[in-house]
């Protein structure tokens, strides 16, 4: 079955506006953030009209329904990744915070095998974003573990002749990106996870880029904790989410202290509520988790393999137009195999911020500079690069505005 | 096309053939700076004199990596600033930083500014700020760091 992009279009208000004078509005930003469809800001405004209240502490009706939006969110996030457990599934605020909740958490157990100390090792890679290499770098000066990782191949790919080196007894966590923000690169996490249990080790999946294109199942995936975000899948920001296996966030102390993650407190101790509320201190942002929930319902309601296949083929298709422009560079796979669908490049003699500017001035939007991803562009020995990401509403004009917009800049900067 | 406001002709020129581009001894002092954004990046050296009893620009050099509004502006930045004393210096680089705040890029003294009024077409874009000001933070910290330091120490 093939997808309706014009309907689906008409469901994302933002993409009717015109932006620099006039010029209609080409989206390519969306794994920075992805638009907002109707249905979810609909969802967002009913709840502040109809239904707001604090949850799980106000006795009334309001209090009622809100605790049943919020909680019925957690359920719809359940079902999209893949498990019948909800209380398996986490709110946080972002992705960022669902990592270093992680983290932190591991750095401050007393005892077990989410221990950590001197002579263990932490694995991530090059890849990845800021936010999956910070948080362990911070484990590990805390802890006195040593932070390892896999190299990227030049053709963007991790090298995994490493993993019998990196993966060894001494590995206690195994940090990985499922699909790069970056290369667009869709990394084989089940390998790594199978080869990361075999000797003990606990596997986090950087899932922000996969789970907006219903890329998950966390029963065949492999992983222990699971980390995205809102805002990329078509819900508000300030709401993300980390799945863990429950007997993993039983055993995890507390992330934050506060309101609502308590079972009973006296002056000098406190118990803990279960999880997930264990680690949901204070009043939680319960209206974008509920428009979360709206976000879910609408991926869901749309043919998830047909959304992919569109996706593939403007992935083709910018694959094949970019690879024409004299002095791009494709940075990552040039074959839509294994990828997802944020292309970055460099373009001779323009530097990417000036790239995204002529794009701008056309109306098209992309994101310019190492989009968090600085230690890989180091490693690919690029100083910043040009990335343009596509989505479910994306279309195939657009790829060609793109191209068309990267061949302006050229001549505008006197590269060709 | 509102691009040309931004990428005036100048800005182009210096972008392509930047003025004192290179670095170069003895200098007073060095700093690295960074655009965290985007990973552009400046190396620039600063060589004070002593000018009638105040200390002046002798030279300032660099080493850059970055887009063509970074680039261009360290170019301007290192003809307006060579031979000047240093508080004239500091009066331009004020006067620069104002013009980047301004938001619409009004009214910039041409007296003072020279060949960098035309970045007042900058000002209007707010992500690209940062990049006029790379170089200047760079040549404000460098200059500061010289001036506290005892003349000749480093030739």
């Amino acid at each position: 079955m093939s997808m309706d992009v014009a309907r689906i279009r008409k469901d994302f208000p933002i993409l009717d506006r015109t932006v620099r004078g006039g010029r209609p509005l080409v989206y390519l930003d969306s794994a920075n953030t992805s638009q907002k469809p109707r249905q979810v800001i609909e969802t967002l405004t009913e709840f502040y009209e109809r239904h707001n209240a604090n949850i799980h502490r106000a006795t009334h009706e309001l209090g009622e329904e809100a605790t049943a939006a919020y909680e019925g969110a957690r359920i719809k996030v359940a079902r999209f990744i893949g498990t019948s457990d909800e209380t398996e599934v986490v709110f946080t605020k972002n992705i960022s915070e669902a990592i270093n909740l992680v983290a932190y958490a591991v750095g401050n157990v007393g005892a077990g095998r989410l221990r950590l100390g001197e002579g263990d090792e932490v694995v991530i890679s090059e890849m990845e974003h800021h936010s999956n290499i910070v948080p362990w770098q911070l484990l590990c000066q805390r802890t006195g573990a040593q932070l390892r990782w896999f190299s990227v191949t030049p053709d963007g790919r991790l090298d995994l002749d490493q993993a019998d080196d990196l993966i060894n007894g001494r590995t206690k966590i195994v940090a990985i990106s499922h699909q790069s923000n970056v290369l667009g690169t869709i990394n084989p996490v089940a390998d790594i996870a199978a080869r990361a249990h075999a000797v003990g080790a606990v596997v986090l999946v950087d899932a922000a880029q996969s789970v907006p294109h219903g890329l998950m199942d966390v029963g065949s995936l492999g992983a222990d904790f699971v980390g995205f975000t809102g805002h990329k899948m078509c819900g508000p920001t300030g709401i993300g989410v980390l799945w863990a296996r429950r007997a993993l966030l039983d055993e995890m102390p507390p992330f934050l202290g506060g309101g609502e993650m308590i079972q009973t407190v006296w002056m000098d101790r406190s118990t803990y509520a279960p999880p997930p509320h264990k680690f949901e201190a204070g009043t939680m942002p319960i209206a974008q988790a509920v428009g979360l929930g709206a976000a879910v319902d609408y991926l869901s309601d749309l043919d998830l393999s047909a959304v992919r296949a569109h996706e593939q083929n403007l992935v083709r298709r910018a694959l094949h137009a970019l690879g024409e422009i004299d002095g791009l560079r494709i940075l990552g796979p040039t074959e839509p195999v294994d990828r997802g669908s944020a292309i970055s490049f460099t373009l001779e003699g323009a530097h990417p911020h000036d790239v995204s500017q002529v794009l701008d001035d056309r109306g098209v939007a992309v994101r310019a500079g190492h989009h968090c991803a600085w230690p890989l562009h180091r490693a690919l020995g690029v100083q910043a690069s040009t990335r343009a990401s596509f989505y479910l509403y994306n279309t195939p004009e657009e790829v060609d505005a793109l191209a068309d917009g990267i061949r302006t800049a050229q001549k505008f900067f006197g590269v060709t | 096309m509102q691009l040309e406001s931004m990428y005036q002709e100048i800005i182009l020129d210096h972008y392509r053939h930047p003025h004192h581009k290179g670095l170069r001894e003895p200098f007073d002092a060095e700093v690295h700076h960074v655009n965290p954004t985007c990973g552009d990046e400046v190396t620039l050296r600063v060589t004070l004199k002593d000018a009638g009893g105040e200390p002046a620009v002798a030279d300032v050099s660099y080493d850059a990596l970055g887009c063509s509004i970074s680039q261009a502006s360290m170019s301007v930045l290192t003809d307006l600033v060579i031979g000047k004393p240093v508080s004239e210096a500091m009066d331009i680089s004020a006067e620069f930083v104002e013009l980047m705040r301004s938001r619409d890029g009004a009214d910039p003294d041409e007296d003072v500014l020279g060949d960098a009024v035309v970045f007042a077409g900058v000002a209007k874009y707010p992500a690209r700020i940062k990049c006029a000001l790379l170089g200047w933070m760079a040549w404000k910290d460098a200059t500061a760091q010289a001036i506290g330091t005892p003349d000749g120490e480093h030739r």
